[in-house]
């Protein structure tokens, strides 16, 4: 089996979790406790948010952890505002906590898939509290100009949130640079566990707590700390980067010059180094992914829905595509365990199912 | 890609997961695929309290995915919802805004199960399907046709839902179920240990809760700024004369008796319904009796089109015993001729022929 799903979810790394196997066995403590085991656990909840903060370019008392990243999104957006920016790009875990809010502003991305910095200009106004728009696309793998947005965004007087879940397992990052004022991150994107992530709260930004109880993180988010979690999360954030850029272009060059009619979305656009979503004209994208799944390959269109069958992506409408072109569309997202053999056989097997499935349809000429 | 690979239809209930397990034990490989037909949150004010036995609930899904689980096979959920609304839910709509009687299911295994489906599975590398439907199909040599027969258990037979499957639909579709009792389907559910064995039979259209198909066209209507008929229109006998008012003769079924609120000293029943009129005309019981009817987009599977008229038996509604008659081919259409006045024929409604257990083929009331 080999897994090109990576934007879905990476496997815990095998040095994480030889981090963070002794955690879950020993190290119990409750970090709240003034006793040894307490104080272990302290020790191991700081060291992680040290290990964290030096991945992000950013100091450790900036960093919250929560239960992951819609967690963070939704902590991060909970504050009151006038009026609020977003894009249609966004995961549900940012549209979804905004959609309700009565003075929303969602702007589109051009064919690129980017937001432009001439687009948020034309958005903001003076009641303009917060700007939330993601990093890096999961489905399209684009990456926002968000240094220029989150530049605008305090040029009006308003904060500036990104959901970067995509990023920190796949490029370095500085988020003082980026000038952001919060980032929200997912462990189970960067070789983490899921159930832990993180908000960055840059200093001075107020947030409204989601969860009330005792004064864990700073009064920020209650809950006894998920120690294992976090331990895990720090371990993942001080590895080295391995680059998918070699990889990921091998893959697409390759499907191209196998596959005819086939279309890299946003090809134009700053991607991450591990995505490639491509069109291949006149099928069915669920009936190739599955195809793929039966010979041993993961890989992924659209979004699911709670029944697990698959909807057209949301971003890829968002790009212009219509319904029939977001449905031919695959997303494969490599991660470093991705070998050079395997994309090869990939390549061979969607070329095959592509082959295969363009003869039985109809529409395809 | 030969690999014999069949794709089984699961919706979750006690017999396509009885003909998973039937496929499994034998050996074959297997893959299990429920189709998403319909989004259950769409037209929230027909939600209600009970969804199981609903297409495409959530538990029938849970369901369905346990079984698979259980007998240790790939399983997938298939997304058709498009091609569900396009071929079945809008035709249902137009329908009874046209003053006929539509048949949804049978809609559904044309385009949906036996055309959609098949072309995921095989676009998936399978090269068969199987249903839990109560049908049979076998090759017959001299003619060089795929047959389709009545099930073994005259109480489940579907084949008048089937009466538009093609020879190369056929030729590609396994029924394991056609050879069997209902109660043998649920010993063998309940032998193999799955988690569905007792699970209940759904019944009504599987889109349309608890069965009112009018607050489902009013509300799919309203959604899709479809103009409904006039609320209220005139009911007439059949002389002409004014009995009462209907509220919208989409309401209205052909033979439908309850409801009509028209006080008469016999019960009344409606005979038509007339969209260009505005009318719902009413009689007696006698005045449902009709002896002829035209078949249209006939269909013939187990035999070639006749040259000359034939004796067989057609089936008018899917409860309906299939009576004799002598068919004809004329001008496109099949005359139906019975031998004895048949009850309440149902513009739109499907029109099975058989000889005997042979479906000779089907098409629609005109």
């Amino acid at each position: 089996m080999a897994y090109f799903d990576h934007n879905a979810t990476t496997p815990i790394a095998p040095d994480v979790l030889a981090a963070l196997v002794p955690v879950l066995s020993e190290s119990y403590g409750n970090a709240s406790s003034i006793h040894q085991h307490g104080q272990r656990a302290k020790q191991l909840l700081e060291t992680a948010r040290r290990q964290l903060a030096a991945r992000l370019g950013c100091s450790p008392k900036e960093i919250v952890f929560t239960s992951g990243g819609t967690e963070s999104n939704n902590l991060a957006l909970a504050g009151s505002y006038r009026h609020i920016i977003t894009s249609s790009l966004e995961h549900p875990a940012v549209a979804q906590p905004l959609a309700r809010h009565p003075n929303l502003t969602v702007l589109q991305p051009n064919a690129d898939g980017l937001i432009t910095p001439a687009a948020l200009q034309a958005a903001l106004r003076p009641e303009t509290g917060l700007v939330s728009i993601m990093h890096a696309n999961n489905e399209l793998g684009t990456l926002q100009p968000i240094a220029e947005l989150a530049a605008l965004a305090h040029d009006a007087g308003a904060l500036f949130h990104s959901d970067g879940v995509q990023v920190p397992g796949r490029l370095p990052l500085n988020l003082n640079a980026l000038g952001v004022d919060l980032y929200s991150l997912s462990g189970h994107k960067m070789y983490a566990p899921k159930g832990i992530g993180a908000l960055y709260v840059r200093p001075g930004v107020e947030l409204q707590p989601q969860l009330f109880g005792g004064r864990h993180e700073s009064g920020r988010r209650a809950g006894t700390e998920n120690i294992p979690g976090i331990v895990a999360l720090g371990a993942a954030a001080a590895r080295p980067l391995s680059s998918l850029t070699a990889l990921r272009d091998r893959l697409e060059s390759g499907l191209l010059a196998a596959v005819p009619d086939s279309i890299v979305n946003c090809a134009a656009a700053p991607r991450l180094p591990n995505t490639t979503n491509i069109r291949f004209a006149g099928l069915e994208g669920e009936a190739l992914v599955i195809g793929l799944d039966l010979r041993g390959f993961s890989v992924s269109s659209g979004a699911a829905c709670s029944s697990g069958a698959v909807e057209p992506s949301p971003a890829l409408l968002a790009i212009g595509l219509t319904r029939e072109q977001a449905k031919s569309c695959i997303r494969f997202s490599l991660g470093e365990s991705n070998t050079p053999y395997e994309v090869d056989s990939l390549i061979a097997a969607v070329a095959a199912s592509v082959a295969h499935l363009r003869k039985l349809s109809p529409t395809y000429v | 890609m030969s690999n014999g690979l069949i794709a089984v239809a699961m919706s979750g209930g006690v017999d396509s997961s009885a003909v998973a397990a039937l496929l499994k034990k034998e050996g074959q490989p297997i893959v299990g695929m429920t189709m998403q037909l319909w989004n259950q949150r769409r037209l929230p004010e027909l939600s209600t309290e009970t969804s199981s036995g609903r297409c495409c609930s959530i538990d029938d899904v849970y369901d369905a995915r346990y079984v698979s689980q259980f007998l240790g096979i790939p399983y997938y959920v298939v997304n058709f919802e498009d091609q569900f609304e396009q071929h079945v839910v809008r035709p249902f709509v137009d329908d009874y805004l046209n003053g006929r009687t539509p048949i949804p299911c049978t809609l559904c295994n044309n385009f949906i199960k036996f055309e959609t489906f098949l072309e995921m599975a095989s676009g998936i590398g399978a090269e068969k399907i199987a249903t839990g439907h109560y049908a049979r199909v076998s090759f017959d040599e001299p003619t060089g046709r795929y047959q389709l027969r009545r099930a073994v258990d005259a109480t489940k037979d579907q084949t008048y839902f089937l009466l538009g499957l093609t020879q190369a639909q056929l030729s590609k579709t396994l029924f394991p179920l056609g050879h069997m009792l209902k109660t043998e389907t649920r010993e063998l559910a309940r032998e193999a240990g799955l988690p569905v064995a007792e699970k209940q039979d759904s019944q009504e259209i599987c889109f349309v809760p608890n069965g009112d198909y009018a607050a489902f066209i009013a509300a799919y209507a309203a959604e899709q700024g479809i103009a409904l008929p006039e609320a209220g229109g005139d009911i007439v006998s059949q002389a002409g004369e004014v009995l009462g008012r209907h509220a919208g003769f989409h309401n209205y079924t052909v033979g439908q008796r309850r409801g009509l609120g028209v006080a008469a000293p016999e019960p009344l029943y409606v005979i038509a319904t007339e969209p260009a009129s505005n009318r719902v005309t009413v009689g007696s019981p006698a005045d449902l009796l009709t002896t002829r009817l035209s078949i249209r987009d006939m269909n013939w599977i187990s035999i070639a089109a006749p040259s000359d008229p034939i004796r067989a038996q057609v089936r008018i509604r899917n409860r309906h015993i299939p009576a004799p008659a002598t068919l004809t081919l004329k001008d496109g259409l099949v005359e139906v001729e019975f031998d004895q006045p048949q009850r309440a024929v149902t513009p739109g409604q499907g029109a099975a022929v058989y000889d005997g257990d042979l479906v000779l083929g089907g098409g629609w009331i005109a």
